[in-house]
């Protein structure tokens, strides 16, 4: 694991060379995220994410075990027992709006986290399986979210249960026992509420579990870099500890800027007013649209409309919204070209920025109702968005000619400074 | 082998999509309803904005008019009398103010059903026992309890402020079955047009104690105001630590920012 210069862990003090030998937990997270790990030195801002994600995930524990001890998972006091909180409960205010725009504040940043990812080939050789336990972990925090958010019980908790877990019930034969199975019944109802409160106190260990994993798997190759050249020896690397520390305490502070201006003075700007109606299983809302953060999805799935060979539109829908994640696992072999960086990637850059405008473009159109321009822009927003992975990217790894590259990021950034200083001079 | 099945899904995502836009119509249904449907108007209130606060008289009156006009409707079951204290009221007048209303309660001698006065730690009471009741009074509507009213509705108090002020008489070219028909009332704030609830306000109703005008729009006012109270008694709290909070992140922002500057002054990157 690492490299061979990085720093061996020697403990000073009785004490901790006491426990080093009974349990060496101290070098285990020195070699993790202390002066153990060296990293390439040239990382920018958007390597703070990991960090952030981590911190995010922190957080939602925290605010969860608290509001798990005030809140109850049943479907007749669930609606009020937040309220409760909300209301009695000392600082309660704060921990459900914290651990509400938390959710918001962890998939920004996770969604920040795959950008880099994606931008900078952070998922190819010899990096693919970092990669593949982001995908799960990005599953699982999908569904650990959405669990969340019918604890509440409101309205578009209760709608959004009905409508996610109808998805199964497209699937031909099965579909109609599945949903019922993981219902507990015919409609979202109580029995539905207390299995997703025990899932959803459970999965985020679960996703805590995963992240180690990530981290470990990361460990194994190093972290990527801007350049996406491999780290060649040690003036290419920084220690982990205090270089990235300081710069991640820095991301951490603005981090945190934004997520107490969201909690604080606009706590309910990213929620949906009908969840503080009461869940009503006679009385439909006029638009039920799922949270921020699945809108794409839910705009691709909206989008195939029409009955194509022997699949209805429908069960077309569920496929493609769950294929357009499922497909994340193959991105490491769907990309064959070995250049990382889309700095030396001129046209996978050009593509790659369509992506991210067809992305929004679908977020936005996964929040209007079902009507014209909005269909069709989610239509041709879909087509782009597999197309994109299926079929453009193989073709563009294969045809284009990346740009000339440095030989290393320690000849990366001094020419970086050379070019900052002379025009300085100049 | 990735590349050629992943071509091939690709290729099946795109034709069903490619089909589903030559199949779906371009223009819209007509909707009559959205030409005559309004926007809410903007109510200011002492509580928005960067430095919020609660203006405790107004509140005051604005629970007048939820005590004598909303409430023989709408119950407010979130709210305690306990926690009227917060507009500025002291503990005696809660404590009288609770003795008012007849809660629920038993007959300690013989268990049955009876009532007592109200206490401070009692919840205002519902109107109706239950929600057959409820409908019952109501022409089959049921009126909703009105605690988070400006949080549960798009457009939040704006939108209640313009529903209380927004009844009036149907447009001439409104077309004929969007007119509103036996126990309703026109008002193009609501989402449909036509609402069960009648006008609720009329000038002079309620008779405020520091001769506060009380026009419609005036008490709309008060009464909304009193319903943000209602759907969050800590928002002016919330602004308050917010700030605090946001600039101790501040100073340790600008702290890290300068550690991490010194630590990496001899290191090019």
């Amino acid at each position: 694991m690492s490299f061979p210069w990085a720093k061996n862990y020697e403990p000073q003090q009785p004490l901790m060379k006491w426990l080093d030998e009974k349990l060496p937990l101290p070098r285990l997270v020195y070699n993790a995220i202390g002066a153990g790990y060296p990293v390439p030195r040239n990382l920018n801002y958007f390597w703070n994410f990991g960090v952030l994600a981590g911190a995010a995930l922190a957080i939602q524990i925290i605010t969860g075990i608290v509001l798990a001890m005030h809140y109850a998972a049943n479907a007749t006091v669930a609606f009020n027992s937040v309220e409760h909180i909300m209301r009695d409960v000392n600082a309660g205010w704060f921990i459900r709006y914290a651990h509400m725009n938390g959710a918001s504040m962890f998939f920004i940043v996770v969604y920040l986290h795959i950008f880099r990812g994606l931008y900078y080939g952070s998922y190819k050789a010899p990096r693919e399986m970092v990669w593949l336990l982001g995908v799960v972990i990005f599953l699982l925090m999908m569904a650990t979210a959405f669990m969340g958010y019918v604890l509440p019980w409101g309205q578009m908790s209760f709608w959004g249960a009905q409508v996610i877990t109808g998805f199964f019930s497209a699937i031909p034969i099965v579909g109609e026992p599945v949903r019922e199975w993981l219902l507990g019944g015919f409609v979202p109802d109580n029995a539905t509420l207390n299995r997703f409160f025990s899932l959803h106190y459970l999965l985020p260990f679960v996703i805590l579990g995963v992240v180690i994993l990530h981290i470990w798997a990361l460990h194994i190759p190093g972290s990527n870099n801007p350049t996406g050249i491999e780290v060649k020896d040690e003036q290419d690397t920084v220690p982990f500890h205090p270089y990235y520390t300081a710069k991640d305490g820095f991301g951490l502070g603005i981090f945190l800027l934004i997520f107490v201006a969201l909690t604080f003075f606009s706590p309910n700007a990213l929620g949906h007013a009908d969840n503080y109606i009461p869940a009503n299983s006679l009385s439909t809302p006029a638009h039920i649209v799922p949270e921020w953060y699945f809108l794409p999805f839910y705009a691709i799935l909206k989008a195939f409309t029409f009955n194509f060979l022997w699949i209805d539109a429908k069960l077309w829908g569920v496929i493609a919204m769950f294929g357009s994640i499922a497909l994340l696992f193959f991105l490491p072999w769907l990309d064959s070209s070995p250049v990382k960086s889309s700095t030396y990637r001129p046209l996978y850059r050009i593509f790659f920025w369509i992506l991210v405008v067809d992305v929004f473009l679908l977020g936005w159109c996964g929040m209007q109702p079902a009507e014209q321009p909005w269909v069709i822009l989610s239509q041709l927003g879909a087509i782009y968005y597999f197309a994109h992975f299926l079929v453009i990217l193989p073709i563009v790894s294969r045809i284009e000619r990346p740009l000339p590259m440095p030989n290393s990021i320690t000849e990366a950034v001094l020419a970086k400074h050379a070019d900052t200083s002379s025009a300085a001079t100049a | 082998m990735v590349r050629p099945l992943g071509f091939l899904v690709g290729l099946g995502f795109i034709t069903a999509l490619v089909l589903a836009i030559l199949t779906t119509p371009l223009a819209n249904e007509h909707n009559a309803t959205h030409e005559f449907h309004k926007h809410p108007e903007k109510l200011k209130l002492a509580s928005d904005g960067l430095v919020p606060h609660w203006d405790k008289a107004q509140l005051q009156r604005g629970m007048q008019v939820y005590k004598e006009v909303c409430s023989a409707c709408h119950s407010l079951h979130l709210v305690a009398f306990r926690d009227i204290g917060e507009l500025g009221y002291t503990e005696g007048q809660v404590k009288a103010f609770a003795k008012g209303f007849q809660v629920p309660s038993i007959n300690p001698d013989t268990g049955e059903p009876a009532t007592r006065d109200g206490l401070s730690s009692d919840y205002f009471p519902s109107p109706y026992a239950n929600e057959t009741a409820a409908r019952a009074a109501n022409n089959n509507a049921l009126p909703p309890d009105l605690s988070l009213i400006t949080k549960a509705r798009e457009g939040g108090k704006d939108y209640v402020y313009s529903l209380l002020t927004g009844f009036q008489n149907p447009p001439a070219n409104l077309p004929a079955e969007l007119k509103p028909g036996t126990g309703l009332h026109y008002n193009p704030y609501f989402a449909n047009l036509n609402l069960a609830m009648a006008p609720p306000l009329t000038k002079g109703q309620v008779t405020f104690a520091d001769g506060s005008p009380n026009d419609v729009k005036s008490m709309a006012a008060d009464v909304t105001a009193f319903l943000v109270w209602t759907a969050e008694p800590k928002l002016v709290k919330r602004v308050q630590v917010g700030y605090a909070a946001f600039l101790f992140l501040l100073i340790f922002s600008v702290l890290t920012y300068l550690s991490y500057r010194n630590i990496w002054a001899d290191k090019k990157h």
